[in-house]
């Protein structure tokens, strides 16, 4: 009853909202659905996301700016922590990444096996995605600290020479990226239980009729079934290894030296220092280059998806 | 729920290894972080994982609570009502986008597809968004940082509301169209609903994502009487000197509403996403 | 649908409404409404010592101006705090007064469109001090703590056990090095866990390069002397290497910080850290019964008669031009007390002092460590000191301390350490909008 009063005044609500709506307004999918998201989207993150192209152009002390072209884009290539930051962006991206899909679907078949104290194990996979990043950052530099951490007196007792995980410019990148796996692999495990939960029961039933081994089933069954998990699991690690910077700056600040520096650090030290265009700079140099990664690679991915 | 295993009996040895492995990785760096967190200042200063030869709770408890004016509690209302607010305001914004973006396939929908994923990847300028927020007179404002939250988080809710909105059958639409539902009927007697194993899981992602925030009210709401639980942080951790047991009492006593959050939802987390998942 | 939509609003604006209401302060009255009394919020850095001054600074200005109430923030150190009170400046919503560095980083906060120049104490402040908080002949600051020195700290015990003089030249330091060495006592202490430790090489090594080529600052803003091209600037790079190279350094270098460098030093298991004379306080307060056990010297250089000490002026409390009305007034006489003896005698009360003051005729205790007084001779003593060069020229690059880490930790050499750091100076003078570059 109330339903038809409702439905009947939104339509001549729509209707008078705009005539070119009119066929839409039959849609129970208004377009103005958007609107309140995108009010809030456009104004807080799309007009500083344009105006920093301009501002990307100037010399900008925030006191005053001076439109100076290019040369913003020119210095920040001359970096020398550029150069290097970006492969360093892209090892941290692809190891990081990768480690969660491998051990993040691992670890899912693992807590959707029979296994003794799954619940309690789900939850330690899953807890230190709810800690707060720069604890964690806290906590794992004095654990990795070369003579007094804890990993390394561990690593002494069964006669192994620890090496200075943060300190040392070899090491210093890849431990950072493994505490973010630490960290971050509980989402991934997440993504792939929900994911292989989902997969109908009568498939494994069949198998089993067929007298498939356990690893045949994980091969033929659980990968490609979850294969929308590991796309998710990809895409979001991807492009979260690409802008990662608060537990960098919170373990080694892009030290020794420039050595575990990647983009988001250099852009974060040349806003710190005050080059304000210059920072804004290295920002659309780090959106130009995660758009030409991430966005052919989640095209390809959809794709992939819809094929199945 | 068996999945891989063809067998019904519970692997002894693999459990017991995965629990001690678990153990190892995951529990002793939150021991150390207790620990340290009940040791006096020399002990703490060590380092080590050691048991504390004094326990210290309560002083060192009381020690940061107190600091500088009760500034903890302060940040704890303060970051109550940033989480609060944004979450509320995300889960509906974003849970409207998801569910026409997914269900109408316009001319538009591209683009609003490369926005939303423009959002996920690009990192905000922080200087333009400050002056974006002063022309609206929002800088330094409480509604303002929660704005900000909103606009940082829409695109992530969004893609999680979409996968999951696809999952959920159009003939369920149809029948409420039928039934003579207008579309925000539809949506929030129908979806809304519908979802609600996903919206713990956006609730609990973004409470815990605003909660943990550092850079964002650090830049969007400065001074000292607007921090955060995450800006205590730098209470005790200056670069100059370190009180580390004051340090890890303050990560520990931050640590405990997403803790809770978790006992609460715990279960409820997979069992809504996989649920939310089997629907399809 | 009107009522769920109308239902939808009202939560909306329930939650900013509830948002608007932000937490506040707790636990200590804010009664700022009546009988004339105004608070004065005043932003500070977060280290333990800067935070000790202030809140006496509040206190004791309280005690004596009843009607006005001085409340302390603070906020980080280092670019990070820099960053914060530009950005609060920029946009008009600093506190009402606030400590922050003299000299270059002053400079760098446009004084004369931010500030508020402030007249009433100027003949009362040391000239140098004065020079660095003087812009476009106005002065804008009142000292906040002390002078300090970028030198070396020893440990005497062990200088004492092992015979070995205060060296002048850094031939004689590397020789006393060796004898450490051999003593089985870590000769230099490096703590490259906090970066910033790591330049004193560099930029505590000013007095030596202004000596052999007086007028060095001026060229150096002028794009006309280069740390890269300029041996006596390359020096400073080259020390940090030779003494990594020579295995001179703690080993835990890498990882170890300012705390662990001054027990270090107390504990005599390393015997000399070069580091910014300030950490004294820290050291003394964590190492009780030091206090005459830890000596001072300057950076050797390469010629003996020449050989002194680099200075650093004190930071300094503004009035950001946002202040106004009662408040700018309230703020006036606070700066007024800061400048004066009576802030001198809160600032020593609060925390030791550690160097001379900045204000003309407030006398440091007698009782100071030994390390203060051998600065304090230094200081005396005509032309055996300098300012440091960020007080001299305004170009100074924000990843020295990186660069000085690289070098120091064998990852750079020397000279291709100076030749990054003149690259990265460029931006700096770029952005200052300095001709010649």
């Amino acid at each position: 009853m109330t339903a038809i009063v409702e439905k009947s005044s939104a339509r001549s609500r729509s209707r008078a909202a705009g005539p070119a709506g009119g066929k839409r307004a039959k849609s129970p999918y208004p377009n103005w659905f958007y609107l309140p998201a995108a009010l809030v989207y456009a104004v807080l993150f799309i007009v500083p996301t344009v105006t920093s192209f301009y501002f990307s152009m100037t010399r900008w002390t925030l006191f005053d700016s001076k439109f100076i072209g290019f040369d913003n884009y020119v210095t920040f290539f001359k970096e020398p922590a550029l150069v290097s930051g970006l492969t360093h962006t892209i090892v941290y991206a692809v190891v990081t990444s990768g480690l969660k899909v491998v051990l993040g679907l691992g670890l899912a078949v693992l807590l959707t096996s029979q296994i003794i104290g799954r619940g309690y194990l789900r939850s330690v996979v899953f807890f230190p995605v709810l800690v707060s990043t720069i604890g964690v950052g806290l906590t794992f530099t004095i654990l990795m600290d070369p003579e007094q951490g804890l990993i390394n007196q561990s690593l002494a007792v069964i006669g192994i020479d620890g090496p200075g995980w943060l300190t040392d410019p070899s090491y210093a990148l890849l431990s950072v990226a493994l505490v973010d796996v630490w960290k971050g692999v509980g989402l991934a495990t997440l993504i792939y239980i929900a994911g292989i939960v989902s997969i109908p029961q009568e498939y494994f039933e069949a198998a089993r009729v067929d007298g498939a081994s356990a690893w045949q089933n994980f091969r033929r069954i659980v990968l490609p079934l979850a294969r929308p998990a590991t796309f998710t699991v990809i895409l979001l690690s991807l492009i979260g290894g690409l802008r990662s910077f608060d537990l960098i700056w919170a373990m080694t600040r892009g030290g020794p030296g420039f050595t575990s520096d990647v983009i988001a650090s250099v852009i974060y030290k040349q806003y710190q220092a005050g080059f304000y265009g210059l920072s804004t700079a290295g920002n659309v140099v780090l959106f130009l280059l995660v758009t030409a990664i991430v966005f052919p690679l989640s095209r390809y991915l959809n794709k992939k998806e819809v094929d199945l | 729920m068996t999945v891989v295993a063809s067998s019904r009996r519970p692997r002894v040895l693999l459990s017991l290894v995965a629990i001690l492995l678990s153990v190892v990785v995951f529990l002793v760096p939150f021991a150390f972080i207790l620990l340290t967190a009940v040791k006096s200042r020399q002990e703490a200063s060590q380092l080590d994982f050691s048991w504390p030869t004094q326990f210290q709770f309560v002083q060192n408890f009381a020690d940061v609570v107190q600091a500088r004016d009760y500034m903890l509690i302060i940040a704890f209302i303060n970051s109550t009502i940033l989480t609060v607010a944004s979450v509320s305001i995300l889960v509906v914004l974003a849970a409207m986008v998801a569910f026409v973006l997914q269900r109408r396939r316009t001319r538009w929908s591209g683009l609003i597809n490369f926005l939303v994923l423009s959002g996920l990847i690009i990192p905000p300028a922080v200087v333009p968004t400050i002056w974006v927020l002063q022309k609206l007179g929002l800088f330094r404002t409480m509604p303002g940082l929660i704005l900000i939250e909103v606009a940082f988080g829409l695109s992530f809710c969004i893609l999680l509301f979409r996968a999951f909105i696809s999952t959920i059958p159009r003939e369920l639409d149809e029948a409420a169209v039928i039934d003579g539902a207008g579309p925000l009927r539809l949506f929030f007697r129908v979806i809304l609903p519908l979802l609600r194993s996903v919206i713990i899981t956006v609730v609990v992602v973004q409470s815990v994502t605003i909660f943990n925030d550092f850079t964002n009210p650090l830049y969007f709401l400065p001074g000292d009487q607007n921090a955060t639980v995450q800006l205590t942080l730098y209470n005790f951790s200056s670069a100059y000197s370190t009180q580390y047991n004051l340090l890890f009492m303050d990560i520990l006593l931050i640590t405990i509403p997403p803790l809770l959050m978790f006992l609460f939802f715990n279960k409820r987390i997979v069992a809504g996403m996989t649920a939310g998942a089997v629907k399809g | 649908m009107k009522r769920s939509r109308i239902a939808l609003s009202v939560l909306a604006s329930a939650t900013l409404a509830l948002g608007a209401c932000s937490a506040g302060s707790l636990g200590s009255s804010d009664d700022e409404g009546g009988g004339g009394k105004v608070t004065l919020s005043f932003l500070t850095d977060n280290q333990p010592e800067t935070v000790k001054i202030a809140e006496g600074l509040a206190k004791d200005f309280t005690a004596k101006n009843p009607d006005i109430t001085v409340k302390v923030e603070t906020r980080p150190q280092g670019t990070e705090g820099d960053n914060i009170v530009k950005t609060r400046l920029s946009t008009g919503d600093m506190t009402d007064v606030f400590q922050y560095n003299s000299g270059s980083l002053f400079q760098a906060l446009a004084p004369s469109k931010n500030l508020t120049a402030v007249d009433g104490f100027t003949d009362r402040l040391d000239e140098n001090f004065a020079k660095t908080v003087t812009f476009e002949d106005k002065v804008y600051g009142a000292p906040f703590g002390n002078f300090m020195a970028g030198a070396i700290l020893y440990n005497k015990d062990v200088y004492a056990k092992l015979g070995l003089q205060v060296p002048k030249t850094w031939d004689e330091f590397m020789a006393n090095n060796a004898k450490i060495k051999a003593s089985g006592v870590d000769p230099v202490i490096q703590t490259y866990g906090e970066t910033w430790t790591s330049q004193l090489f560099i930029l505590g090594d000013y007095h030596n390069v202004e000596a052999a080529e007086p007028g060095w600052a001026d060229k150096y803003t002028k794009n006309q002397a280069k740390y890269a091209t300029s041996p006596p600037a390359r020096a400073g790079f080259e020390h940090l290497q030779q003494v990594h190279d020579a295995g001179y350094i703690n080993k835990d270098f890498a990882s170890a910080k300012l705390t662990d460098g001054l027990t270090k030093l107390a504990k005599g298991q390393g015997a000399q850290y070069p580091i910014l004379s300030a950490m004294l306080s820290q050291l003394i307060a964590d190492n009780p019964g030091t206090e005459n056990k830890i000596g001072l010297f300057a950076i050797p250089g390469s010629d003996t008669a020449k050989n002194g000490l680099t200075v650093w002026s004190p930071s300094a409390v503004y009035l950001p031009s946002s202040t106004t009305g009662d408040k700018a007034e309230a703020a006036k006489k606070f700066l007024d007390f800061v400048a004066g003896p009576d802030g001198c005698a809160s600032q020593a009360a609060a925390s030791q002092p550690t160097g001379p003051f900045a204000v003309k005729g407030c006398k440091v205790p007698d009782t100071v460590p030994q390390a203060v007084k051998d600065m304090q001779a230094y200081i005396d003593q005509p032309g055996a000191s300098s300012l440091a060069l960020e007080f001299l020229s305004p170009v100074k690059g924000p990843a020295l301390e990186q660069i000085c880490v690289e070098v120091g930790s064998g990852i750079r050499k020397a000279d291709a350490g100076a030749k990054l750091y003149d690259e990265d100076v460029k931006k700096q003078a770029q952005q200052l909008g300095l001709s010649g570059w």
